[in-house]
Order: structure tokens, then sequence, then C-alpha cells
């Protein structure tokens, strides 16, 4: 089974989601934002980071990339998204999740280990656990505090689209101390705390995180019978990192980021003008690796050279 | 207004140039003429004033810093040393770490989110540009009275700052100090460290070889923040109107940075560029004069191609920016196309400005006209050297007369210690590292609050790097010698208790004015204790930073050297943590306790005290420590060991037990005094923890290593019990600890 994981400017979890895909026993594929083929993977996670930098609002942007197009479509064929933390953040603002995070209440930028509750596990992401399931997973963010109107509260609850509160401290003043949602048919999961983080006794609070990970693989196997909740298979590490799969070839440049008619560069000029053979110049600017990528350079150093003899 | 060239500079040889408001003395500026056998053009007295900085040139320091090289063990881990933008370090035949401290003090005053967060921002390209993926940053920090005004202003900006930029690049802080002492009040110190890793054979040059190659500048647009950061902020004293100085602060953008690292790293990996410079203090100045003097080559440079914010900007301005998030790439003409491509790729600008030429001058053009033509050597290299003049502080003498050990000792224990584990450098400093994220890239062992970071570097063979942060100002203020040597020690130790084993130091120098010869013995002394004392551990000091000029108007801050130590642990699954971990384990105290109270924490938040000599150091006894944990961890003997530093004993066993709530029960050694045993500072001591069935294995190791231990007590329960004395349940204790900042800095 194949758990694509998507890398847009500024994401930072990425590498992160992708080891928790393979320990739980998944091959990782690394996804690149500007290209919108999804090379045939069998889930999709958008992991935590600030992607472009979290202008305008954290999310906001992520959601235009051609990747997204494709997620949105696949998502409605019932593809498998979890998005964490900013991939939460770009679920909802690209409509595929209700509601949006905004700034802590706080104000501050809060890493904790946090306690989560499962309040519905019926997602593609959440099989192996159970109803009442709690665990411990680290949270940090800046913008993490879920928030959406009265009605939509009230229907995500009637609907038991509210996968996990938090328990034991609200760290962000979530409302009615959401954690993680999942949409109606359930294949699409936000979170706010981080999974992937906790997949390793070394580096996590706990293995608590595996779970997401090995519910998914037991939903691809049998979509329809989420399998009953049991103990993720953990796999040793294998830590051979996957490569970015981009397009070889430079996406379109942005004109905006283009530089502005490079290579005026100046050909070898010596700082004495004296020195300036006008002929040697000619060779030499014939024998300049800098001048046989463009001719604009070699004129542009002559012109500063005819100014300089002034 | 015509532009200042070259050619104008030599027809008007008396214009009046003001080179004391860039901060150049007379004969400095005599010498710039004589360099250049006419008068600067105004970009060249702009570069030559921030170049001969105190910050950039080390002027003041040079020759007190050569102690670090003629002193050092001989190591053949050390792949790159002093001079470089960071030390690098073998690891093993595959592997190598680059690590280093550096200050941002005075921005982070003036301006303390933007000043901190781009203290961040400049230490991790310094680790970039040696090749290396960074991979943690650490945050050693200095704040005024916790209960002052304006620490309130001061504190949680350059928190936010660190966090802010570290957090959005995806590296973890692992962590740092936070202390507070009245000398910092109007120079709080930032100093920010970052490490990184590379394959050996992926170190990078910044020399500027093979004249025909192109100069890339790539990253973000230049504008006019920062101009004269490091001559007018860095290099001098503050007084009244430094908040006129803001617009010299740097503005920071740590996206770009994060797209600046990836494109950096891909750009090595394919072996695309042939030499690599960061843009910090002194700008592009800095990075084109530094490129061409290390490689004996020239350069011609069309400042006019620099992307800049603001189009209005004239040439010294461009020269001198500090603009962050850039970095100077020397790329053979062939690879230029694939290096823009890679550039495009990520989204970040990237721009040929110049060629290398053999000339052995940097030549730079403005609208067409030749505004620098200059010998790099002269700028990078050729600074002036000052040895300035020392002289032993005047009221030192009767300060170390005036001994902690004579004061009043209290008869109520059990306040006491409740005291102390809630003021303000004791207290739990959550409200400070949980802005900070810790679990970015999933490498991250141990963080704060535990004795070291560690990060596992290896995920194959589970090899990792320990690093910690450490120095105590009162007690170099008591003796600035012993007081580097104990920074040293602390550091050393907390990397050894982890059951890593140190191997390279990397030091932040902060100090007050050079200018003032108490200050300038204070800091010659110090740099004599930290070289005498990596000699005497056989650790090398692999680069660091000097900052002076910390203080306002006539009074310094204390002298503040940072020491920070890296280890080595083969295995980062036998790393030891600090807390108690199970009930009944068997609690013993490594080392020996004598009445040293002087400099002490307790002396200072129960009597506002600070006199007398610091503790005595013994490298000797370090060394056995270090040596005897990291057997224990090869062996597993242990279940958490904790340094004992400031707050002695008391606060040792206080963080043990709060770690994971596990409670523990002592008695004190007989005959001692019990007030001594739990507050008093004896450097060489390590509180451990030992299952019942590795108690005799531990203690034969002990004996093997030669390190005195005495059994102190038994874990367990849900309270801290000194028998004899007092008992403290942890839910009062946890209160008493936690509710500190908190309290004064809102939740």
């Amino acid at each position: 089974m194949k758990i694509g994981v998507v890398t847009f400017p500024g994401s930072l979890d990425d590498g992160d989601a992708a080891r928790a895909a393979r320990i739980a026993g998944a091959q990782a594929v690394r996804l690149w934002h500007a290209d919108p083929d999804l090379h045939g993977v069998d889930a999709v996670v958008l992991p935590g980071g600030f992607s472009y930098g979290d202008a305008l609002r954290c999310g906001a942007i992520a959601r235009f990339a051609p990747i997204m197009e494709t997620i949105k479509k696949a998502a409605a064929d019932g593809l498998p998204v979890l998005g964490i933390c900013n991939g939460f953040q770009i679920l909802c603002e690209a409509h595929l999740l209700p509601g949006a995070l905004t700034r802590n209440q706080h104000l501050h930028f809060r890493n904790r280990d946090q306690w989560l509750r499962f309040d519905n596990v019926a997602s593609a992401w959440t099989g192996s656990f159970v109803e009442g399931q709690e665990i411990l997973i680290p949270v940090k963010n800046g913008e993490g505090c879920f928030v959406a109107d009265a009605d939509t509260l009230d229907q995500l609850e009637a609907n038991g689209q509210i996968v996990a509160r938090y328990i034991n401290g609200n760290p962000n003043g979530s409302m009615r101390d959401i954690a993680a949602i999942r949409n109606e048919a359930g294949n699409v999961v936000g979170i706010m705390p981080h999974p992937e983080h906790a997949v390793e006794a070394l580096t996590g609070p706990s293995l608590d995180g595996l779970g997401f990970f090995a519910s998914v693989l037991q939903y691809l196997v049998a979509p329809a019978s989420p399998a009953p909740a049991q103990e993720a298979q953990v796999r040793e590490t294998v830590t051979i990192p996957e490569p970015l799969i981009r397009p070889t070839i430079p996406v379109e440049p942005d004109p905006a980021l283009a530089p502005p008619a490079w290579p005026e560069i100046p050909a070898r000029v010596p700082a004495q003008a004296d020195d300036a053979e006008p002929v040697e110049a000619d060779d030499e600017a014939d024998s300049d690796p800098a001048a046989e990528i463009d001719e604009p350079a070699v004129a542009a150093a002559e012109q500063r050279r005819d100014s300089s003899e002034h | 207004m015509s532009i200042d060239t070259v050619e104008r500079a030599e027809s008007t040889p008396d214009e009046l140039q003001p080179y004391a408001e860039l901060g150049l003395k007379e004969d400095e500026y005599l010498r710039i003429r004589q360099i250049l056998g006419r008068r600067p053009t105004q970009s060249e007295l702009a570069m030559y004033s921030i170049m001969w900085s105190e910050h950039c040139s080390y002027k003041s320091s040079k020759i007190h810093l050569k102690q670090f090289g003629e002193k050092a063990p001989h190591s053949d881990r050390m792949l790159a040393g002093i001079g470089e933008n960071a030390g690098v370090i073998a690891i093993n035949e595959r592997l190598a770490v680059t690590f280093k401290v550096e200050s941002h003090n005075h921005p982070s005053f003036v301006e303390p989110h933007q000043g901190a967060a781009t203290g961040v921002g400049g230490i991790v390209r310094d680790i970039l540009a040696m090749g290396a993926r960074p991979v943690a940053v650490m945050d050693p920090l200095r704040f005024g009275a916790a209960d002052h005004p304006d620490t309130k202003r001061v504190l949680p900006g350059v928190v936010g700052g660190i966090g802010g930029y570290g957090n959005c690049l995806g590296l973890p802080n692992i962590g740092g100090e936070v202390v507070f002492d009245p000398s910092y009040q109007g120079n709080p110190l930032v100093n920010a460290l970052c490490v990184g890793v590379l394959p050996t054979d992926r170190l990078q040059n910044k020399a500027a070889t093979g004249p025909g190659n192109i100069v890339v500048l790539m990253g973000a647009k230049t504008g006019r923040d920062g101009i004269g950061g490091v001559s007018v902020l860095a290099s001098a004293t503050f007084d009244e109107g430094s908040e006129r100085r803001r617009p010299s602060v740097q503005v920071g953008d740590p996206f770009t940075e994060k797209l600046l690292i990836e494109s950096c790293l891909e750009l090595y990996e394919a072996g695309l560029i042939v030499g690599v410079q960061d843009l910090g203090g002194a700008g592009l100045t800095c990075a084109l004069t530094e490129t061409a003097a290390a490689a004996g080559t020239g350069m011609d440079i069309q400042l006019d191609k620099v992307p800049l914010r603001e189009p209005s900007m004239e040439s010294h301005e461009v020269l001198a920016s500090e603009s962050q998030e850039r970095m100077l790439f020397i790329v053979e003409p062939s690879n230029l196309d694939a290096v823009l491509g890679v550039a495009t790729l990520w989204g970040v600008i990237a721009t040929p400005i110049g060629v290398v030429t053999d000339t052995g001058r940097v030549h730079i053009t403005w609208r067409g006209e030749t505004v620098v033509d200059v010998p790099p050597g002269s700028l990078a290299d050729d600074g002036p050297v000052y040895a300035r003049p020392l002289r032993e502080p005047a009221d030192l003498i009767l300060l170390q007369a005036d001994r902690a050990e004579t004061l009043p000792r209290p008869t109520d224990l059990r306040e006491t210690l409740l005291r102390m584990v809630a003021s303000p450098n004791l207290c739990d400093k959550a409200w400070v590292t949980e802005q900070y994220d810790r679990y970015v890239l999933g490498n991250t062992i141990l963080a704060q609050p535990e004795d070291s970071g560690i990060i596992r570097i290896d995920e194959e063979t589970g090899l990792g790097i320990a690093l910690s942060v450490d120095g105590n100002s009162r007690y170099t203020r008591l003796d600035p010698y012993e007081g580097a040597k104990l920074a040293l020690a602390e550091a050393y130790r907390n990397v050894a208790v982890t059951g890593a084993t140190p191997v390279a130091v990397t030091d932040c120098l902060n100090f007050g004015s050079p200018e003032d010869p108490a200050v300038m013995w204070q800091f010659a002394e110090a740099v004599r204790g930290l070289a005498d004392g990596c000699q005497e551990l056989g650790i090398p000091v692999t680069g660091g930073n000097v900052s002076f000029y910390n203080q306002t108007g006539a009074v310094a801050i204390h002298p503040t050297p940072i020491v920070g130590v890296l280890g080595v642990l083969d295995d980062v699954a036998q790393r030891i943590p600090m807390g108690f971990a199970h009930d009944n384990d068997v609690v013993f105290m490594l080392g020996d306790t004598t009445a040293e109270l002087s400099g002490s924490e307790w002396a200072w938040v129960v009597h506002g005290h600070l006199g007398g000599r610091p503790p005595h150091v013994d490298f000797a006894r370090e060394q056995a420590i270090a040596g005897l944990m990291a057997r224990a961890a090869e062996l597993q003997l242990v279940h958490s060991a904790h340094d004992l530093s400031d707050g002695g004993l008391a606060q040792a066993l206080v963080e043990s037990a709060l770690r994971k709530d596990v409670g523990v029960t002592v008695a004190l050694p007989e005959g001692a005094d019990p007030f001594v045993s739990l507050f008093s500072e004896s450097a060489g001591r390590v509180l451990v923890s030992v299952s019942r069935g590795h108690r005799q294995a531990f203690e034969a190791l002990a004996a093997e290593f030669e390190v005195p231990i005495t059994a102190l007590g038994i874990t367990g329960g849900d309270r801290l019990a000194v028998k004899d004395q007092f008992e403290v349940p942890l839910d009062e204790l946890r209160e008493a600890w936690s509710g500190t900042l908190p309290k004064i800095f809102g939740t």
C-alpha cells in the first residue's frame, strides 16, 4: 500500500509523516505540490508546517497548488486523506472539511504532549481505535483553535464527525475541545495534534500515533468493514528516505521570481582600463566560458570597458 | 547627488569623510587611505567601516583568542575550525557535525522579536554554509530581573521571535538557558546555537576560486534593513536614543530561509557549486571580500544586478545592507543554468551578479561606474588588531572578600526549598520552551529541560549527538578565569551525564566594552580559563563568537562566557534521561560536597548577595565522571542521571522527581550540615538512580573510575522526603516550581 505525503514550500513534518507511514508498514511516496499526478498512491497525508510561510492565512495559498485539484477530486471519489496541523488548515481552506483554524486563544505557539479522547472512530484513519479511547500525542501549533458557527458544530456532533477532543486541558481554545474532525463520508480527516510524532518510543511520548497509519492500511484492505481494534503492527524502522517525486524539468518559471534578464555578466576584465586592448578583449571573450553562455555578457563588458576608457 | 566613484575620489583627495560617524578611528581611516593610495569612495568607506568593526574584525579579541588554537589538543576529528563559518567535527568516516553559537544581543534589546528571530536565521545560515543540513537549535538567554517592567517587553518578544523563526524553519529547539539578573536589565543576551549534519565529503568551501566562475546571489531581495548593524549596534555601547537605532535591526522571513535551506542542500548534493558563503553581519561586503580573499582571487561585480526591495538605494547601502536570508555562490558557468533551475523549483530568487577574476581586486560597478576597487584581503583579513590595556576591576578584592559562606543560614529548610524552586532562575521554564517545536524532524531523543539535547543523526545505526550550553555569570563576575572553567565543566558534565562522550566546544563570549580595561581583563581571564580548561579536558574549541559592548552607559553586564559542548552517543537508545523513572531505585550522588555558597543561587535569592569566590573546578574529576557515565550507559546500569549545578542537590532532587512524578526519600550524609548538603553548588557532582539489582555493579564501576559515590536514598512515593528534615508532596513542589513564569508573563 502506498501512502503519499505532499511537500509544499514550507512543509516541515513531511519527512516525519513519511517515516510514520513506513513504520506502520506502508510504502511512503513523496509528492510535490506543483505536480498534479498522485503517482498511484492509495492514501494521502497533508503534513504539518508553514506552507507558503502562512502568508494570508494558514493553508490559504496551498489550497491552490496543482496537486490539491487532484486531491479534491480523488477525495470526492473516496481517497483517504489525512491533514495534520497545517494539513488540517489546508483541508479547511479547500472546503474538504468545515470550519477554520484560528490563532490560539492565548496567542502563543504551544508545544506539549496532549491527551485526546476519541469521540467517533468511523473514519478511514481511525478504525483501529475504539470509541472513548484516550491517546497521548504531541500538539504544536500557533493557529490551532478550531472555530465554526453553532449550526455547523451541532451538525458535526449529530453526524458523528467529531473524531477526537482534547482532554486534560484545551491547548488552543478550540470550540467544544475539538482536536480532529472528518468529512461525512469518513475518508477525509483533519487533526491538529501530530500522530506522526508519536510512532517511536525513543522520539515520541507514546506509540499512539501509529494507529492512524495502521488504520488506513486496514481500511484500504477492507474499506467496508473496518477491522476490530487491535494493536498497530510495529515494523522495524527502515530508514532509506524516499526521493521526492518531482517533474525533472523545472516547473514553469514564475515571472515574478525569475531573475530579470540575467546574464549581462562582465567577461573577465582587468581592473586597469589601460590593460584592455580592444583586440585582445575579443579573443579573451571568445575563450571565456562565461561569455559562451550569453552574448550580451560580452557586449556589456565591452560597453563598460569603453566607458572606462574615456 | 552624483555617485562617488573611484575616479572622483582620486580627483577630490581632500573631501571630508564621515569616518568617525561610521565608527572608524582616525588612524584606521588613515590606514585605509594608505592601502588604497587615495581616499576611499563612499562605498569603500562603508565597506571598511563594517569589516573593521569590532564585530567583524575581532580587533580587540584576536590576540586572546589565539590561545584556543595554541592550547588546543590535537584532534583528527576536526575538519574545519576557527575562522570558518562554523567548526566541523567528524563523527565517523561518513558523517560530520558542525555547530556554533552566536550572539544577537543588541538587536534583541532594540526590537526583541525581530532581533531574536534573525539571530536564529543568522546562525542557521552559518551552519548551512558549511554544507550541512541544520538539525536543531538551542538558545541561551539572559534577561534583567524577572519582575522588572521592561523584562515583560523583552522576554516575550525574544521568545516569540525565536519560536516564530525556528518553528517555521522546521528545526527542533532542544535546549538552552533562561537566566535573570539585573546586570542584563539594559542589555539582554540572546545567543543562538545551531547544529547541522553533513556527509564528510559534502563539506563546502567559501573560497571564490576559478577566474571566470560566476558569482550568484540567492535568496531575499536586498533592502535598507540592518544597515550598519555590526558597526552601529553590535560595536557600540547603548545610551539614550537607542530606540532610534531600530532601523538597524533586520527583519526576518523564515519562509524564505526554509526555501534557501532546501535549495542549498540540493545544490550541494548535486555538486553544482564551487564555493558558498552566507550573508550575515556586513552583508554583501563581507561575503564578497571574504570569498575572494580566501581564494586569493578578485571579482568584478555589477551591483546593479542585485535585486532590491527599494529601488532608490545607493551603492554603499546595497553593500552594507544586512537583509536576511541571502547566500552567495561561486558557480562554474556550465552549471549556472542548473543552479538557477534549482532556485526556480523552490521559488527563490537567484541572480548572477558578477564573475571571479584573477586580478586580486574586488571591483564593483554601479550605474556603469566604478565605485569600489579594493584588495579583498585588506577588508577580510588585515583589519586592525589591538592589544588593549587590561586592569583587574578595582572592586574585585573587596567582592571576593565578601564570602557568602558567612551569611546567616536558614533554620527552616522546607521553606527555603520552596522559595528556591519558585525563584525565577530555578523555576519551571515551560512557559518559554512550550513556544518552541521540539518534535519536528522526528529525531529528538532528549530536549529541554533535560541536561542535554540529544539528536539522532543516523536512523539506521542510532548514532546521535548530545549538546549542552551553559554559563554562570555570577561565578565569572567573581573570578572570570574560574568562572569560564566552571561554564565549560558544567556543559561538559551535562553532556556526559546523558552517556555521551564530549568531543568539541563552541563559545559565545558576551562582555562589556573592550575599551574599559577592567572589562578587557575579565575577557582575557575568561579566554585563558576556557583555553586552559579545554586543554585539560582534551577537547578543542572549534569556533564561536565574541560580543563586546554589552553595557548601558558605564555599567557593563556580568562577564558571560557561554560554553557549548558537543558529545557523541553511538546508540541513542542508551541515552540516560534526567528524571527518576521507577519506584524503589537506589539514588546515589557522585562527587564531593563542600561548603561552596559564594555566587550560589541561594545567596542571591535569599540574601541578594554576590561575593566570595566561585566553586572549585576539578577537570580530572569531571573526566572520571564522564568516563563512568559513558560506561554505565553502555552497560545500561542507570535509570536516570542529573547534573548538580545551580541550586545544588535540593534543586536536582526536585527536578528529577517532578520530571516523571516519581517521589524520593533521601537521608543526608551524617555529620554534614544539612543546609550545605542541600544548597552548596560544588562542581563535579551528579545525581543518579539505579535499579536495586544494579546497585553493586554501579558502585564497583564508580570505584573503578575513582569517583566518590554516596548512597542517598530510594525513589518512590508522591513526595520529596529528606529524613529528619522535612517532606514536601510533589503536588506542592510542582505548584511552587511551575507557577512563577506564568504569574509574571501571563498564561
